[in-house]
């Protein structure tokens, strides 16, 4: 089975909160909050670490959440997030999008 | 009256929060609407102004309640609904309206140039009522029914009301500062064309009793976005408006005012 790789699509604007990371899609003017355990992901969505790293590292190390069922929720997340043009997924890393010229 | 040397030209400025917007039509009839509704905004030195050249055209079978279309095309905001056109160029701060000679248009055009403008510089147009009781701005923002009204008529005899409807924020140096608009709901009046420093936002809702409640920072920046008026289609304005409503919340108290439709709510607020 081939890995997930994921990155912050450059089209979103994303603030913690308090406890709670919001993200607004600026293509669709929609806002997201995420979960403690989203948020995890999220903030180790670097494009080089695959997310069967992160959910056996961070997300399983950190949270009592069994590694399947684990796996499992962090598929659908990232799959959702990703219908919204929120995190781009890939089956290979991604490479960080180049600085803006100023 | 102002004329042009080309064609017999009437102008009004109206100036909200601080953005003077010239109107310039041929028709003295649509001028005197829009100075009778716009009175208590109306300015005579339109330095750094807004300009619109209003092309008046026969009322069509238009309507109103179509949803506004707001895009950048090549550096120029194209603005389309039922009842009107407009293109501005931000970059000479000249655009131009075709309308029928109702009030409505501008209205709605004053609003979104507004929050074009405020959106570049950290504030917003906000669904909202909003008042100055002692020297100190205090905003009410909720959708239709949550009692912006309300607390307008509820509002003791000293307090000075700058909407029922809409309400102008703007960012001023480490603060934000409240204006009032022309811009009214179910009270039918103007607001006042004052400002004071805004230091507390309530977010309405109504309960059989009145009490305030804190608000995580997240539910505040939710609740204040939803209440932010914005129409432009633009990746790069809303994200700068998601940053500003963030900013917003982390500078000013945000509460949600639980109330009942009785007159000691003012007593209670800070």
């Amino acid at each position: 089975m081939s890995e997930i790789y994921l990155a912050p699509s450059p089209a979103i604007a994303a603030r913690q909160l308090g406890d709670e990371m919001v993200i607004m899609s600026a293509a669709e003017s929609s806002l997201f909050t995420l979960s403690e355990v989203a948020t995890v992901i999220w903030q180790a969505a670097d494009g080089r670490t695959p997310l069967s790293a992160i959910v056996r590292l961070r997300v399983c190390a950190e949270f009592d959440i069994a590694p399947d069922q684990a796996s499992k929720d962090a598929e659908e997340f990232v799959m959702e997030l990703s219908s919204h043009g929120i995190l781009m997924v890939s089956d290979q890393p991604i490479p960080a999008a180049p600085p803006e010229p100023r | 009256m102002a004329t042009s040397l080309l064609t017999s030209a009437y102008e009004v400025t109206v100036q909200i929060g601080g953005l003077p917007v010239v109107v310039r039509s041929a028709d003295v009839d649509f001028r005197t609407m829009l100075e009778q509704r716009y009175a208590g905004f109306l300015i005579s030195d339109p330095q750094g102004a807004v300009e619109f050249d209003v092309d008046l055209v026969a009322p069509r079978q238009m309507s109103s309640d179509e949803d506004v279309r707001v895009c950048r095309e090549a550096g120029r905001w194209k603005i389309r609904r039922g009842d009107f056109s407009a293109e501005y160029d931000p970059a000479s701060r000249r655009g131009m309206l075709s309308c029928s000679a109702n009030p409505f248009a501008m209205d709605s055009l004053l609003r979104i140039v507004h929050t074009l403008w405020l959106a570049e510089e950290g504030g917003f147009l906000v669904h909202a009522a909003s008042a100055i009781r002692d020297g100190r701005g205090l905003l009410f923002a909720g959708t239709s029914g949550a009692g912006k009204t309300t607390m307008c008529r509820l509002a003791p005899r000293e307090v000075t009301l700058l909407s029922d409807e809409v309400s102008c924020i703007r960012r001023v140096g480490d603060g934000y500062r409240l204006f009032g608009t022309p811009f009214c709901g179910e009270l039918a009046r103007s607001g006042e064309n004052t400002s004071a420093p805004l230091t507390a936002a309530f977010l309405l809702a109504h309960r059989p009793e009145n009490r305030l409640v804190p608000l995580a920072a997240a539910e505040a920046a939710r609740a204040l976005l939803r209440n932010i008026l914005f129409f432009a289609e633009d990746a790069e304005l809303v994200e700068k408006v998601f940053r500003s409503a963030c900013e917003f919340i982390s500078r000013v108290p945000v509460l949600r005012l639980e109330f009942t439709p009785s007159s000691p709510v003012w007593e209670m607020l800070p």
